[in-house]
């Protein structure tokens, strides 16, 4: 097997003192593609957040390992280091920060000191996947995401996400809020980024994105906790009959989190 | 509250440092009325500072320095200042009291610019310093502070752009204070005539973190009918030194005074900077950056007062303090009545780095004219988590990721500095402050 992998065991997250998961289980492997399906309000983004160690959320139990490390002992830099990647659903903007110097820092923190990426190098890569995700190449000399539309700022989060190369990403909601065309390049750009090396969880609740993206595995989550995996076919069923099905085969009635069974 | 004050120079001594200098009877004069109203006045008031312990009495107030013969002499850190691949043509080095370099191109020297020390301008160009030093933009009479200016006055440039000339190359100044005990009564007066435009930049270094001194800056800044200045200027007087600051502009018909300043002392400092549109269609936009660290306290008043008819001002205070600093942020929009169409905007934000930085921004508005268009903002806050989650989640550490949200918190004013040198020499002293 090659590439990396996530295991996340028993996994209990709390915001404000409200537990949001009660228990995730998941193992992502490096040339899977792994896909989270479910209504609002079930806790696929705490998942995503609580991975890369968002400072709002607490881990009450539980672990993530990725290769065996323990990524809840690391910082959330470190996290990233480690091979972790989080596309974002709402990405911050920084005023006075060019989204080309962000780019470069972040690159570069990957790599040892003395084995900075060449400036050549690095406009060179960056023009051809702005080419690549259709951006306009001004958008490297703006602010970080001041001002972008919800399908730049998606965009952009692509476009770290082929720079950086990471072992593992998790993609928040990369779909929400973009147009046909915007879909069709954000989707070509996760699919560029597939090979044996790279695993990948896509977090999303309109089944859509997957007329781009082919799957490996589906989940389902409610009431925070994964209750149904499967292969494509579940996408398929999912899209052909909605959620009412699975409520009614695990007996859920309101499938948010707070809910019990 | 009236109090006699003894003042540490007296009239002899004054009428004497006058005379060395072979000043006109004006000035000896000038300076000796000011001693006396410096005795009597009050010190100023800055709003929300109490600066009643501070030292503005232990000092020395004369002191030479050597003339260098190549820029090459300097130490590094004066170095810095200047672009070394493309050395200024019109650059004024003052060495404590001393000129120590003095250049001015001969083509602008041709055309009747004016870029000399102040003592020169009074004995070579007499009636045009006495027709501004201290007359339409400062008065000696405004508070103990500018009294004591007028009198004990010890350094500074004229600098004069005649009509109608437009000078491409800028012009810069650097303020070497390299004794550490002794005082700065700088002066700078800056006259900008009609259609006339320039770039200027000015720096204050000194060295004294140990030794108390004072400096005691006046700047005024008179932009003539339809000439445009462009005024930078970075301070960066160390921790010895009590600041009190005063750069003040009066912008006539369609004339256009703009700021940056970087404020990096590390003392004490009152500043004000007050722009005076008198002229109908007058303008000024004032953009300051200021880094505070140690146990400093700081008050900055920006202030435009608009009198003409269709002025324009924006004030944008950007300031990071750090450490148990401290800071006040006043901006004051100032509409007088009768300045119809006048829009005074406003923005001061501060970033706090500890738990015992303080700082306040202050929004004023005074209005008293109807037809106005006038518009604030002040913020004052620490690093948002979510800024530094978001860059770390890309591997960045949280140190570089704090670096980084600073310098863009700063960015709208450091890109505005004039020079590039200037530029990069600000975003140096930036980079030793906060880290």
């Amino acid at each position: 097997m090659a590439g990396s992998t996530l295991v996340i065991k028993n996994l209990h997250v709390s915001i404000e003192g409200n537990e949001i998961l009660k228990g995730v289980n998941l193992t992502i492997n490096g040339g899977e593609f792994h896909v989270i399906m479910g209504p609002n309000g079930t806790g696929k983004s705490t998942l995503a957040s609580a991975i890369m160690g968002h400072p709002h959320y607490e881990i009450t139990e539980g672990s993530i390992h990725i290769d065996g490390k323990d990524v809840l002992e690391m910082e959330v830099d470190e996290r990233a280091r480690a091979g972790l990647f989080l596309g974002m659903q709402y990405p911050s903007e920084i005023s006075g920060v060019t989204t080309s110097d962000f780019l470069r820092s972040s690159i570069n923190a990957r790599r040892e000191e003395g084995d900075e990426i060449s400036l050549m190098k690095f406009i060179k890569e960056m023009d051809a996947t702005l080419d690549f995700l259709e951006i306009d190449k001004n958008m490297a000399q703006r602010y970080l995401n001041e001002g972008f539309s919800g399908g730049e700022k998606k965009r952009n989060e692509i476009l770290q996400l082929m720079l950086l190369k990471p072992e593992i990403a998790i993609l928040d909601e990369i779909d929400s809020g973009l147009d046909i065309d915007a879909l069709k390049v954000v989707s070509k750009g996760i699919n560029k980024m597939r090979d044996e090396n790279f695993g990948c969880l896509i977090i999303t609740h309109y089944q859509r994105l997957l007329n781009y993206i082919t799957p490996d595995n589906v989940h389902v989550m409610m009431q925070g906790r994964v209750v149904k995996s499967g292969g494509p076919e579940l996408a398929q069923r999912l899209e052909a009959e909605g959620y009412e099905w699975i409520k009614e085969e695990l007996g859920i009635e309101d499938e948010t989190v707070g809910q019990n069974a | 509250m009236t109090v006699e004050t003894k003042l540490p120079y007296d009239k002899d001594y004054i009428k004497q440092f006058s005379a060395e200098r072979n000043e006109p009877a004006w000035m000896n004069s000038l300076r000796l009325e000011a001693l006396d109203q410096a005795g009597s006045l009050e010190m100023p008031k800055p709003d929300k500072t109490k600066i009643g312990r501070w030292n503005f009495s232990r000092f020395k107030h004369a002191a030479k320095g050597e003339v260098i013969s190549s820029l090459s002499e300097l130490p590094l850190e004066i170095q810095d200042l200047l672009d070394q691949d493309n050395l200024p043509k019109n650059l004024f080095i003052q060495r404590n009291q001393s000129v120590a370099y003095a250049s001015l191109s001969d083509e602008l020297k041709d055309k009747g610019v004016i870029f000399t020390d102040i003592f020169t301008a009074l004995t070579e160009h007499e009636e045009l310093v006495k027709r501004y030093y201290m007359k339409d933009a400062v008065s000696i009479d405004e508070h103990r502070l500018t009294a004591l200016h007028a009198a004990l006055m010890n350094g500074g440039v004229f600098v004069y752009i005649p009509k109608n000339l437009q000078v491409e190359e800028p012009i810069q100044s650097i303020f070497w204070q390299e004794d550490p005990e002794v005082a700065l009564f700088n002066h700078v007066l800056v006259v900008a005539d009609e259609g006339s435009s320039l770039t200027y930049v000015e720096n204050y270094v000194s060295q004294n973190d140990e030794q108390e001194t004072i400096s005691n800056v006046i700047t005024e800044v008179i932009a003539h009918d339809n000439a445009k200045i462009s005024f930078g200027g970075v301070d960066n007087f160390a921790a010895g030194t009590t600041n009190y600051m005063n750069r003040r502009g009066v912008a006539y018909h369609n004339a256009t005074i703009d700021w940056a300043l970087g404020q990096m002392n590390d003392g004490n400092t009152v500043f004000e900077n007050e722009t005076y549109l008198v002229g109908d269609g007058s303008s000024s936009e004032a953009k300051a950056v200021v880094v505070g660290r140690g146990t400093q306290i700081e008050n900055f008043t920006t202030k435009s007062v608009h009198i003409g008819l269709d002025t324009h001002a924006h004030i944008l205070q950007h300031g990071v303090m750090k450490e148990k600093a401290t800071s006040i942020f006043n901006a004051i929009g100032k509409i007088e009545h009768g300045a119809t169409r006048a829009n005074a905007e406003q923005e001061s934000r501060v970033l706090m780095l500890s738990e015992k930085a303080r700082g306040d921004a202050n929004p004023i508005l005074l209005i008293d004219e109807d037809d106005v268009t006038a518009g604030h903002a002040a913020s004052v806050g620490r690093v948002d988590p979510l800024q530094l989650y978001y860059l770390m989640s890309r591997g960045i550490s949280q140190t570089e990721a704090e670096r980084l949200v600073i310098h863009g918190f700063l960015a709208p004013v450091v890109t505005k500095l004039p020079i590039a040198s200037v530029r990069a020499q600000l975003t140096k002293l930036i980079e030793r402050k906060v880290y």
